[in-house]
């Protein structure tokens, strides 16, 4: 984007947001939600730190975005019902 | 298992939002997995709306908006030196102010190193000049983003770099009492609020969104790598150090303490302790003077909020 020192521009300014980190290859441990169990609650929701529990419309039942996903399991822990377990990813 | 927050919130009708639904941050951002600190932002952003600026020092919180080119939130956003976010949010507001632009929220939010201890002068001058401001410290007990060192934050017996065996000698009297430092400061506004209490920090960041004049929010930000504890223990430590009384919800507002969660059947802190391996090293003995410790802290904020009421 920039070729040398030349072209930053005079204060740095971001110019992409981070949807363009694939911080889900941090990943070793991946959320699956049990649809039968989830209660739509949407804790999981609420307090996923990486923005990563999709909820499109109010009413819709939670799915994960896995390309940001790190795994902390904090879904999991908190879920209610115990609706979303925590498989290790394939090495 | 203990839940975190999920039997709070149960409680409510499935298949509906209860906080807002507006994302203000992107995923993608450098926290570390089980971070709390992205979970309070982003609630704080929900709370708060897109009207709203931001400045933040060094810190962990330098990071998580997003690292050159990358930006994680959808609001402007601003990055100065370690002490001055005070100084850099009147400066925000100064140019606001300027422009004749008077519906945006300044927010400066910054580490509990760079609030209690680095940018105390700072933020103290911001509330003498009377900066229609919200200064938010997000705490997570220590000097995180350079690798855990003790701050005057830091909880009495746990182990930092600087403190390996806990901090036998300074902090026996607990944390620096900030939100009451600020108070007699002069700040209109002051609230704890706790991640594992998402509905009850919108409420507190909305209250102090409709004052005017410098407001000062204390959010507790568990650190899964710092506090060395599961990552997906954060809520539910979160939770548990309201419960147990280490860390109460109390709000400052028109110039009376009071209770924001009352703490019923409280807990021995050890059940907050417990689950982090910063206590490992604990005694019985030790263990029962920071329950001594949690005691006479919460006896000495009844006293306050009966004091402020007469
Ligand atoms: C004047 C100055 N001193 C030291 C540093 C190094 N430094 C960067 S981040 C940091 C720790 C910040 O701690 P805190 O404010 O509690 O935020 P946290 O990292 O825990 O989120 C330190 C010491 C710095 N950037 N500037
Ligand atoms: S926390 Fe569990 S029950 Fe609630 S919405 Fe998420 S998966 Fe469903
Ligand atoms: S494992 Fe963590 S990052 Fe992944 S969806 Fe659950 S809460 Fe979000
Ligand atoms: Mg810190």
């Amino acid at each position: 984007m920039y070729e040398t020192y030349r072209d930053l521009p005079p204060i740095q300014i971001t110019t992409e947001s981070t949807k363009g980190n694939q911080t889900g290859t941090w990943r070793t441990f991946r959320p699956v939600i049990d649809l039968d169990k989830c209660d739509r609650c949407y804790t999981c929701w609420i307090f996923c730190p990486d923005v990563s529990i999709i909820v499109e419309e109010e009413g819709d039942y939670p799915s994960i975005d896995l390309i940001h996903c790190k795994g902390c399991g904090i879904c999991a822990n908190d879920c209610g019902p115990g609706a979303i377990t925590m498989e290790r990813e394939p090495l | 298992m203990a839940r975190g927050g999920g039997e709070l919130i149960r409680e409510h009708m499935s298949g509906k939002f209860i906080i807002p639904r507006e994302e203000l941050m992107h995923p993608g951002h450098s926290a570390c997995p089980g971070c709390g600190e992205p979970i309070a932002m982003r609630l704080l952003l929900k709370a708060l709306g897109p009207r709203t600026v931001m400045n933040v020092p060094a810190g962990c919180c330098a990071v998580i908006p997003g690292v050159w080119p990358r930006y994680s939130l959808k609001i402007p956003l601003i990055d100065h030196a370690f002490e001055c976010t005070g100084a850099t949010s009147s400066g925000i507001r100064a140019a606001l102010d300027a422009k004749g632009m008077n519906d945006i929220t300044v927010v400066g939010w910054a580490g509990d190193g760079g609030t209690v201890d680095i940018g105390l002068q700072s933020l103290s001058g911001a509330i003498d000049r009377g900066t229609d401001f919200l200064y938010v410290m997000y705490d997570n007990e220590a000097y995180m983003n350079t690798g855990s060192q003790c701050s005057g934050s830091t909880p009495w017996g746990a182990w930092t770099t600087t403190t390996p065996g806990g901090n036998e000698i300074s902090h026996r009297t607990g944390k620096k009492r900030i939100l009451e430092m600020l108070v007699e400061n002069g700040i209109s506004y002051a609230a704890t609020v706790n991640i594992a209490f998402p509905e009850d920090l919108i409420k507190r960041a909305q209250i102090a969104q409709s004052i005017r004049g410098p407001k000062f929010l204390h959010i507790l930000s568990p650190c899964p790598s710092g506090w060395k504890m599961d990552p997906s223990k954060t809520v539910e430590v979160a939770k548990l150090a309201t419960q147990t009384g280490m860390f109460p919800l109390y709000e400052y507002r028109d110039s009376q303490y009071q209770f924001t969660e009352e703490i019923k059947d409280r807990k021995p802190v050890e059940e907050y302790l417990r689950l982090q391996r910063r206590f490992r090293h604990l005694s019985p003995t030790q263990i029962s003077e920071i329950q001594n410790l949690v005691d006479n802290r919460l006896r000495e904020l009844d006293a306050r909020m009966e004091a402020s009421r007469k």
